[in-house]
């Protein structure tokens, strides 16, 4: 076996391009969960992202305003998922499939003439002198903008969920909408901006595909990112950092296996096709199983409908 | 007023016309498709095919299709759905559709159906497919020719014979155009998911490849390969606008005259279950127009090996040929059978690694 055929510099910093998109939706539905709302919409709202954020680069010529454009996409489509739960009280379930299927056809009418348009490259930011460690240095600090801000906002949401009284409040609205409404939290408000965040962050990752890691538009890009990104979130227990951790390890072992098999390793595909899924479930499933019962921690409202505001 | 009232005739004899042509039953031709119809790849160019059939033949027929149908339970829902809703003629666009197509056509005697790329037949289903590995063989001699590291890369979707097929005719003739040149090979497990084509294509990159052909449906690699500045094939459909300086031709699949043929049939009551390859000499494969970047010496052998193809003096399984293990295949001056290559399930020889189960 010549495993020197693969640059692990090369490698690792692919394997951050190839998992930041998922990064990106699954820390967003995160947040929403932890609100008490199950939006199974994530996969819509990526490739809205997606498109919004390849059209508005396209016009603008600039990648900044694109990821902009996507957030403001994904947020807007997440809006429609917000007025038909918490203001008409639809079923969360059949109304985030939805969501998903009107995604997919809005954003192939968008993308129409966007088609074989090339977008404007995002800069690789190296981060001076950090940048000239030898291997860590290209590894970590010559990315560009969005790997580090999809690193920054999972710190940010553990910090916010963990360290604040917004974020404990967020957390009791999922656990005890009716406790946190007796104690006078607007809960319907606070689910809102929840699926509001957790659309911008679905199009943030939906906008990294079409403009970073393809980069081009093609109807149906997302491929089933977002169904990934959702799968993260409960394999993960609902926690910030094991987020990041199963994202990492489902995109590193991705690009790893394309890796090997590019280099001729003679391990049987059917084994390498198979492990980005089989070992994010296991490490995850691992981590949490140690934690015994708390580590089952589902928000106690979690997809539930919430009626105390009449 | 004399105007208006012409109008309103006019509206009226055309409303009535409109009214007799639908009595008339058209006949609805249902296509379910396993990508979007802006893939710009394989489905893409099922759709234009689709879309000669309406122009064609007109008001006599009404098309419709689904996108982006999963291989599985999902397509037997939707072909019956479509079969239930009065189409008498369903194309199934995708290879993993072959028994949800065998499971809905027990059902309905009377439709017709038609699946792309299978081998299993019934009285009411054909099976209709391209020589594609003709035009491999094509691009597999320019890329031997054009590249400079002699490593190139392809990126497969899944192990069934037609992709073999596909890897074994592209690196008989790249091999033949150049004795050095070695094959890494990619199997993604998709016929359609752009952020993981072009992932192996980076990854094939970063081995040192620097010329791609694939065998999946997007054209993403096309794009990473633009980018990286190296050189790439189109599949299915022209993808120069993806790749303006990566692209040296395409494979461009040319459904439409066969889609006429077959509504045609069912309309005079000639169809009949069949068994259609057709190749280069046919049109149903068409070579793209070569790209500049293709020195012209180049371009000249290539459509020497397309024309000899086209007329049938040279097949691309000409022996003498070994499989991957030493064993002879064909003998020298023998040539592949239809039956063998239709199930061709094993590498020839110079080819590395195994293919999965």
């Amino acid at each position: 076996m010549d495993l020197s055929a693969i640059s692990p510099v090369l490698l690792l910093a692919s394997l951050m391009v190839a998992s930041t998109p998922i990064l990106l939706a699954a820390t967003g539905e995160l947040v929403v969960e932890r609100a008490g709302v199950l939006n199974l919409g994530v996969e819509g709202m990526m490739i809205v992202g997606a498109v919004t954020g390849f059209v508005a680069a396209v016009a603008t010529d600039s990648p900044a305003l694109g990821f902009v454009a996507a957030a403001a996409g994904g947020a807007a489509l997440s809006l429609l998922f917000a007025f038909l739960t918490q203001i008409l009280f639809t079923n969360q379930v059949a109304s985030g499939l939805a969501l998903t299927l009107f995604g997919l056809g809005l954003s192939a009418l968008l993308g129409q003439g966007y088609i074989g348009v090339k977008a404007p490259v995002l800069p690789q930011i190296e981060i001076p002198g950090l940048v000239a460690i030898p291997v860590l240095g290209p590894i970590l600090f010559r990315h560009d903008l969005m790997v580090y801000v999809s690193i920054a906002l999972v710190a940010a949401v553990w910090l916010f969920l963990t360290r604040t009284r917004a974020g404990l409040v967020l957390r009791a609205v999922g656990e005890n909408h009716d406790a946190a409404h007796a104690l006078g939290y607007k809960v319907v408000r606070i689910r809102v901006l929840a699926i509001l965040f957790g659309g911008a962050l679905a199009g943030l990752g939906g906008a990294y595909i079409s403009l970073v890691r393809v980069p081009q538009w093609t109807e149906g890009m997302t491929a089933g990112a977002g169904w990934i990104a959702l799968a993260i979130v409960v394999f993960s227990s609902w926690r910030p950092w094991r987020v990041l951790v199963g994202a990492y390890l489902f995109g590193g072992v991705t690009v790893l296996q394309l890796n090997l098999q590019a280099a001729g390793i003679a391990i049987p595909v059917e084994y390498l096709s198979m492990a980005p899924y089989l070992v994010t479930i296991v490490v995850l499933v691992a981590i949490s199983a140690r934690r015994g019962r708390s580590a089952v921690n589902a928000p106690a409202s979690l997809g539930k409908v919430f009626h105390g505001g009449a | 007023m004399k105007l208006a009232r012409t109008i309103l005739a006019g509206v009226a004899v055309a409303l009535g016309l409109a009214g007799a042509a639908a009595a008339e039953e058209k006949l609805k031709v249902g296509y379910i498709y396993v990508g979007p119809v802006g893939d710009f790849g394989w489905t893409h160019e099922h759709d234009i095919g689709r879309r000669q059939v309406e122009a064609e033949l007109g008001d006599k027929v009404e098309t419709s299709y689904v996108e982006s149908v999963p291989e599985g339970a999902d397509a037997e829902r939707v072909l019956t759905q479509m079969a239930l809703s009065g189409h008498k003629l369903i194309f199934a666009t995708s290879f993993g559709y072959m028994d949800a197509v065998l499971n809905v056509a027990k059902k309905f005697p009377n439709v017709k159906f038609e699946h792309a790329t299978g081998f299993k037949r019934a009285p009411n289903v054909s099976t209709y497919s391209a020589r594609f590995y003709e035009g491999r063989a094509v691009i597999g001699h320019i890329a031997g020719r054009m590249t400079k590291t002699n490593k190139i890369g392809y990126i497969a979707s899944f192990p069934i014979p037609e992709v073999i097929r596909g890897i074994n005719s592209a690196y008989i003739h790249a091999k033949k155009a150049n004795p050095d040149v070695e094959f890494k090979i990619v199997w993604v497990y998709t016929w359609f998911d752009p952020a993981k084509e072009a992932d192996a294509a980076k990854a094939l990159i970063e081995q040192g490849v620097d010329v791609i052909m694939q065998h999946t449906d997007s054209t993403a690699a096309m794009t990473v390969a633009e980018k990286a500045g190296i050189y790439a094939f189109g599949q299915a459909s022209d993808m120069r606008e993806f790749g303006p300086n990566a692209q040296l031709t395409a494979i461009i699949d040319n459904w439409g005259p066969y889609y006429v043929r077959r509504a045609k049939a069912v309309m005079d009551g000639t169809w009949k279950s069949t068994d259609t390859w057709e190749g280069i000499g046919d049109g149903m494969v068409v070579i793209a127009p070569y790209s500049d970047k293709v020195p012209a010496e180049v371009q000249a052998e290539a459509d020497a090996l397309k024309n000899a193809i086209a007329d049938g003096s040279y097949h691309p399984f000409t022996g003498p040929l070994n499989k991957q293990d030493g064993t002879p295949w064909l003998a020298e001056g023998e040539v592949a059978d239809d039956g063998t290559l239709a199930g061709m399930n094993f590498y020839v020889e110079g080819l590395e690694g195994a293919i999965p189960q």
